[in-house]
This record gives C-alpha cells, sequence and structure tokens, in this order.
C-alpha cells in the first residue's frame, strides 16, 4: 500500500482517535449534541491537523529539540486562529454553536500528538496526509456519536426529524450522561467488530505462514521447545 | 457477644441465608408499601409497580441468555430492583416509562457492570435518576384524588404549611411507595427483627439530616417542621432500602457509619440549598460512588497488629 493511503487508513480505522486511542475526550464529550456540531468540530479540527502536521514536518529540521513543545504550540495556535476566524466570518451558526471549544483545539491531545509522534519525524507530505486520516478518523466518530445522541436525545437527524412526532425524546442523551453513554456504547461496538475481524485474520496467518524456523522463533523458550 | 465466631471442626452446621432468601425478604418488606401505594394510587400504581418488575426480569434474563450465562432471575433480585424502581415512580406514568427505566436499571448499571455483586451505583436509584433527568415533566407531576399539585416536600421547601399527620399515613401526593412513612417503617421494622439489615446506615443518614436540618434548615428546632422534612419525599424510603443496598454499601461497621453520615450531609445539603425540593437519590448515588474509598481506610486492623509501639 502506498504512503498516503496507508496514513489515511490508518487514521480512520486502525488507529482511530475517538473509538481506539481515545484522545481528545474533552470535545468529543462536550460538542456532540448533535450530528451537525460533531460534523462541524470534526472538519475543524482535521483542517488544523493537516495544515499543522505538515507546517511542523516541514519546520522539523529547524525546531531545536529542547523547545519543541512551545513551538509545536506556537504553529497549532496560529492556524486554530486562522480556522476562528475563517468560521466566525462563512459559518457564524457553526461559530456559535461551537462556542470556546474552537480556542480550545490548540491543546487538543490529538493535534500534539501526532505532531510529536509522526510529524517531527516523517516527511511533509506523509505527515498531511497523516494529519487528513486522523482529522477524517476523529470526524467519523464526533459524527456518530453526535448522530446517535441526536436521534435519541432530539429525535432528528442533521436537525430534520426523524422520529414520529409521538416519540418522546430521551433528553438524557443531549446531556453530559449521554455522551460517556453513547460513547461506550460506540466503542463496545467497534471492539466487537473488530476482534471479530482480527480474529479471522489470525486463522489465516497461522495455516499459511510461520513454520516454525525462523530466528525469531529460536529466541523465545516456548520456539526453542519446538525446534 | 455476637462479635465472637464460633470456631469447632467439621460437620457444621449450614445457615439458609442465601441471595435468594435475602432478596425474599426484601421483597416482603417491601409489600406494606406498595400495598398502600395501590391503595392509594388505585389500579394505576399496580400496573406501574408489575411493568417495571416484570421488565427488570424479563431484561435479566433475555441479556444472560444472549450472553451464554447462568439465569440468575430466581435469586429474585431484579425482581427487587423493578418493584424499588417503581415504587420511585409516580402512578400517572405512561407504560413504557417503568419498562424503560427497568431496562436501564438491569443491563446499563447491573449487567454491563458484570451482574449482581458488581455493580457500583444502586440500579433502581440510578433508573431513577436517568428517568428523572429524561422526563422532567412526566416524572415530576404527582396527582392524588384527581388533583394534581405539588408534594408536600415541595409546599415545605416554598414555605406553606403542611399536615405532618397525613405525611406520616401517607395520605399526599408522591411516588408509589414513598407516601406513608408508617408502611414503609413497617418493612423496615421486619427487615431489623430478620437482621437483613442493621440500624447503622440508616440511623446515621436520618440522624445526620437531622441535626443538619436543624443547623441550617432556617426553623431551629421546630418539631413540626424537622418531622415534616423526615417524613416528606422518598428519604425513609431511601435510608431504609436503597441506602443499605448490600452491594453499594461498605462492608465495615465503621465505614457504613461513615456512609451513612455522607449520606445525612449530602440529603440536607440537596434538600435545602439545592433548587428542587428532593435529593436523597442524588445522595445515595453519589455516595455509592465513595463506597470502595470507604471501604479502603476502614479495613480493620489484623489481630496482633497495631498498638502502641515500644
Amino acid at each position: 500500500m502506498n504512503k498516503p493511503m496507508e496514513r489515511l487508513y490508518n487514521g480512520i480505522i486502525k488507529e482511530n482517535p475517538t473509538f481506539v486511542l481515545m484522545l481528545g475526550m474533552c470535545p468529543t464529550l462536550a460538542v456532540t449534541t448533535s450530528a451537525m456540531n460533531g460534523l462541524g468540530m470534526g472538519l475543524t479540527t482535521m483542517v488544523i491537523l493537516a495544515m499543522s502536521n505538515m507546517m511542523i514536518s516541514m519546520l522539523r529540521k529547524i525546531i531545536p529539540d529542547g523547545v519543541r513543545m512551545p513551538a509545536f504550540i506556537v504553529v497549532v495556535a496560529s492556524f486554530v486562529t486562522i480556522v476562528q476566524f475563517l468560521l466566525q466570518a462563512y459559518l457564524p451558526f457553526l461559530y456559535d454553536s461551537l462556542g470556546i471549544y474552537i480556542p480550545l483545539i490548540v491543546v487538543n491531545c490529538i493535534i500534539l500528538g501526532r505532531a510529536e509522534a509522526y510529524a517531527s519525524k516523517n516527511p511533509p507530505v506523509a505527515s498531511l496526509f497523516d494529519g487528513i486520516g486522523m482529522g477524517l478518523g476523529f470526524t467519523v466518530g464526533l459524527t456518530s456519536i453526535g448522530l446517535v445522541r441526536e436521534l435519541i436525545g432530539a429525535g432528528t437527524v442533521f436537525g430534520a426529524q426523524i422520529m414520529p412526532s409521538s416519540y418522546e425524546p430521551v433528553t438524557i442523551f443531549i446531556l453530559a450522561p449521554g455522551a460517556f453513554l453513547v460513547l461506550s456504547m460506540l466503542t463496545a461496538a467497534q471492539n466487537k467488530i473488530k476482534m471479530k475481524a482480527a480474529q479471522k485474520g489470525k486463522e489465516i496467518k497461522i495455516g499459511s505462514g510461520c513454520t516454525g524456523t525462523c530466528s525469531s522463533c529460536s529466541s523465545c523458550p516456548s520456539g526453542k521447545k519446538t525446534s | 457477644m455476637g462479635e465472637l465466631f464460633h470456631v469447632s471442626s467439621n460437620p457444621h452446621i449450614r445457615a439458609s441465608h442465601t441471595t435468594g432468601r435475602i432478596m425474599m425478604t426484601v421483597l416482603i418488606a417491601l409489600m406494606p408499601a406498595a400495598i398502600f401505594g395501590i391503595f392509594n394510587f388505585g389500579a394505576a400504581a399496580l400496573i406501574t409497580i408489575l411493568l417495571s418488575m416484570a421488565s427488570c426480569v424479563a431484561t435479566e434474563y433475555i441479556y444472560e441468555k444472549l450472553m451464554h450465562k447462568k439465569i440468575t432471575i430466581s435469586d429474585c433480585s431484579a425482581a427487587v430492583t423493578g418493584l424499588l424502581l417503581a415504587l420511585n415512580l409516580p402512578a400517572t406514568v405512561p407504560w413504557w416509562i417503568p419498562v424503560l427505566g427497568g431496562i436501564f436499571a438491569i443491563l446499563i448499571v447491573k449487567q454491563l457492570f458484570g451482574g449482581l455483586g458488581q455493580n457500583f451505583m444502586n440500579p433502581a436509584l440510578t433508573a431513577r435518576c436517568f428517568l428523572l433527568i429524561s422526563f422532567t415533566g412526566r416524572m415530576t407531576t404527582f396527582t392524588y384524588d384527581g388533583i394534581t399539585g405539588a408534594t408536600p416536600l415541595g409546599l415545605l421547601k416554598s414555605g406553606e404549611s403542611v399536615d405532618v399527620l397525613s405525611m406520616f399515613f401517607g395520605t399526599t401526593g408522591g411516588a408509589i411507595g414513598e407516601t406513608s412513612t408508617l408502611a414503609i417503617l413497617i418493612g423496615a421494622a421486619f427487615l431489623l427483627w430478620k437482621k437483613v439489615i442493621s440500624l447503622r446506615i440508616p440511623g446515621m443518614h436520618l440522624g445526620v439530616f437531622a441535626i443538619f436540618v436543624i443547623l441550617f434548615g432556617g426553623h431551629g428546632f421546630d418539631l413540626s417542621y424537622l418531622a415534616a422534612q423526615l417524613c416528606g419525599g422518598g428519604l425513609m424510603l431511601a435510608a431504609f432500602f436503597m441506602a443499605t443496598d448490600y452491594v453499594t454499601s461498605p462492608i465495615t461497621k465503621k465505614g457504613q457509619l461513615i456512609y451513612g453520615g455522607i449520606l445525612g450531609i449530602l440529603t440536607g445539603l440537596f434538600r435545602i440549598f439545592g433548587n428542587s425540593a428532593e435529593g436523597v437519590s442524588y445522595a445515595i448515588i453519589f455516595s455509592n460512588l465513595l463506597v470502595p474509598l470507604i471501604d479502603r481506610v476502614t479495613i480493620p486492623k489484623a489481630f496482633g497488629k497495631g498498638g502502641e509501639k515500644h
């Protein structure tokens, strides 16, 4: 698999920041009261993540190791400010509903985490796709949580009435406890799916791969026993 | 002398205390409150109670069947949860509220944390709070004798006078099982006599709460106000039947006293300084979270350890 595609796959499925890495929980729990908010927050974060990843990757040889954290934060904060002004100018409704959580993207641990773990060690293009992949994974996570919460807690999806009018919304789902409930349920569901897939993969591997003669086998005690 | 354990060689005499038996005793002890509730609020109360119990038991059965676990509905714990939940609901709720509450109590609060003995909060009360937050309007509309009005505790909060005697006997509006202090006390006395519960938690809870009301209630040592606070709302039901839940209360005796004290203070805080008139259910689920910590700090010293150092 080529590098950009591999990075996208890694961000959306394999290391999904919401359901696998459990990063950025503050915006995840706080803004996902509706699908629209989740989508808006996810895309905003994605743009900032991609831009800052690329910028940090380009600057990675100039930034001294000792002050890399402040340097990363300056880069991220600049992009956050740009995006915040853009949102305020062109998408005021989203700006109003996300409120304080837009400036708080600066301290989102996904962004600093990717800068530290990936962008500061890899070339710009791969870092850009890493940012887009992670951002898309975050968007998928936030939108799905927002979708479920909005559907149960208000009976609507993206603002459109879905449930019949006799349905009485379970208000707790758009309040704080609902965020924890939905997050845990969705994480459990995706773990279940992934475990099944992993088990299938293992069976295939055992059938075709190891014959017990490779060098790594001899180093472990159980491998020695067989050889 | 009850502190001494009789140590002997086998064969041992087996006591008949099983989970099922204790839960059965609790069910019997709740009967006076339930029967009074049905008498007070009519057939609607009976339907709510039956729906809630059926929902709890069915949820437990279906979950355990699907997860290929041992079916534990015969130990009656789900039925107790269902009955307690129903006693905390107004009789006027539509049919789906007790059903939803029962599913939430058993599936989310109890089974997902590992079943009986593993839940960290009282299932019935947590379900009640879930319903209260979600459907505030339906959960706080109390109708008595065809008239919808504030509960005595609500009247007390807004500074109006209440009839303490009718609160004691229970001829007022409120949730199905909480109105009659007398019926609850009969059940509680039965539990105390059967030694299913001890007075430590409810005693401390009510005692500390009474002191809190005297100190901060704004009425000084006014006996009728104090009695109204004690008999009003779900305090009695909660103190005797829900705070004493084995799973979510401390094991050690010292811990139980501390737990009861915290409950008393929190109930007083929520009732007197909070926005709503009643807060005992929040006090209990909040204190449930402190139970592991309380148990940890009150581990008794092993025999021979501690004492003066020379």
